[in-house]
């Protein structure tokens, strides 16, 4: 049984990513996405929340914003909206940390 | 036929007033009553101010909701998880919290307490065990 | 898998009808089952017919309405939302006397009962919202 978990605020403007990440157990998955994928960015200091998470982020909203696929954090791995709904079938149920 | 039954859990993380998420939640909530699913209901970070006693929203010219609450144990509404972390952050107890009861048909109608109080990691868990998460 | 979304937000304002919208297209493509998407609190701004969006940018409206006839989809706005942020179907209007309706094609206005049955009926609830 695992979770997925989507937060689509930047950490920089709400607590969002903070509480996901804190709450998240081990199996489960986040998805940033939209601000959201801002936490992805390595130099900026909410990364250090991804640490021994699996995180993905959509590629779609890093594009939009700028931000290339270099400048992420390690071990993020970039989707797209298909590779979205595969983790809603793969995870038992989605939580959005709204 | 047998009608499945499913854990809903309902997650309130926004403070009222401020914004329509808790008063709308609240009319989910209600409504799914109804279905005799197997019902929780989370409060945690902003969300735990909805349960603050003693509104006045006078002032403001919104209709005060907060008597609702008090209501969900007549709804069948027994299990409400309440975020000591989001608590203790916030400067609040459970003093300060509307105290919440259900009464147990099973037990000559005994009053208990509707509220569950809950760290972070337990919470993690109530929620790993749940079917389906509703969030506003 | 069959999915209920909840849109939370309306249109522009926020990006999550769009978010929505991709999501349900590629779940749609991929060969999955969405029982019913059900817009509730600004969410229900997303079936309103009178948007006019600029030219060069996307009409989020018609995208949905399209995407419902594409795959007749369930799109359902939340009838106390909807009433108040007044949008109006032919039923709404009659019973709460109002002189215009405003509904956008494919959407149909219902009550918070549809959105507890999608999840009772669907394997998913993806909720996109602020």
């Amino acid at each position: 049984m695992s979770m997925l978990h989507l937060v689509n605020k930047s950490p920089y403007e709400n607590g969002n990513l903070n509480t996901a990440s804190s709450i998240m157990q081990s199996g489960d998955v986040l998805l940033l996405l939209e601000d959201g994928v801002y936490g992805a960015v390595k130099k900026g200091k909410a990364s250090a929340m991804l640490a021994g998470h699996t995180v993905s982020v959509l590629g779609p909203d890093l594009a939009a914003r700028g931000i290339s696929e270099d400048k992420l954090a390690d071990g993020v791995t970039v989707i797209d909206y298909a590779g979205f709904v595969d983790l809603v079938e793969k995870n038992d149920k989605v939580q959005s940390w709204l | 036929m047998a009608e499945q039954i499913k854990k809903f859990m309902y997650i309130n993380r926004k403070a009222p007033y401020g914004t329509i998420y808790a008063w709308e939640a609240l009319e989910v909530v209600l409504i799914g009553a109804a279905f005799e699913q197997d019902v929780s209901v989370t409060f945690m970070d902003d969300g735990v101010y909805q349960l603050v006693k003693g509104q006045d929203t006078s002032g403001i010219g919104m209709k005060n909701f907060s008597p609702t609450y008090a209501a969900l144990g007549d709804f069948e509404i027994t299990k409400i998880y309440v975020e000591k972390e989001s608590l203790e952050e916030r400067g609040l107890t459970l003093d300060d919290l509307q105290h919440l009861v259900w009464e147990d048909e099973d037990e000559d109608w005994a009053e208990k307490d509707s509220i569950r109080l809950v760290s972070r990691a337990e919470l993690g868990d109530v929620l790993a065990g749940q079917d389906v998460l509703f969030n506003f | 898998m069959k999915l209920t979304i909840q849109v939370n937000e309306g249109p522009y304002q926020h990006q999550s009808a769009d978010s929505a919208y991709f999501f349900a297209k590629a779940a749609l493509e991929k060969g999955h089952e969405i029982y019913r998407i059900f817009f509730y609190h600004d969410g229900v701004n997303n079936g309103t017919r009178l948007t006019t969006p600029p030219q060069d940018d996307r009409n989020v409206v018609a995208r949905w309405s399209e995407l419902a006839q594409e795959h007749d989809l369930d799109m359902v706005l939340c009838v106390a939302a909807a009433q108040r942020r007044g949008i109006v179907d032919d039923g709404e209007a009659e019973r709460n006397g109002k002189d215009a309706t405003n509904i956008a094609p494919g959407f149909r206005i219902s009550g918070l009962g549809q959105l507890i049955e999608g999840g009772v009926q669907s394997d998913r609830l993806v909720v996109f919202g602020d």
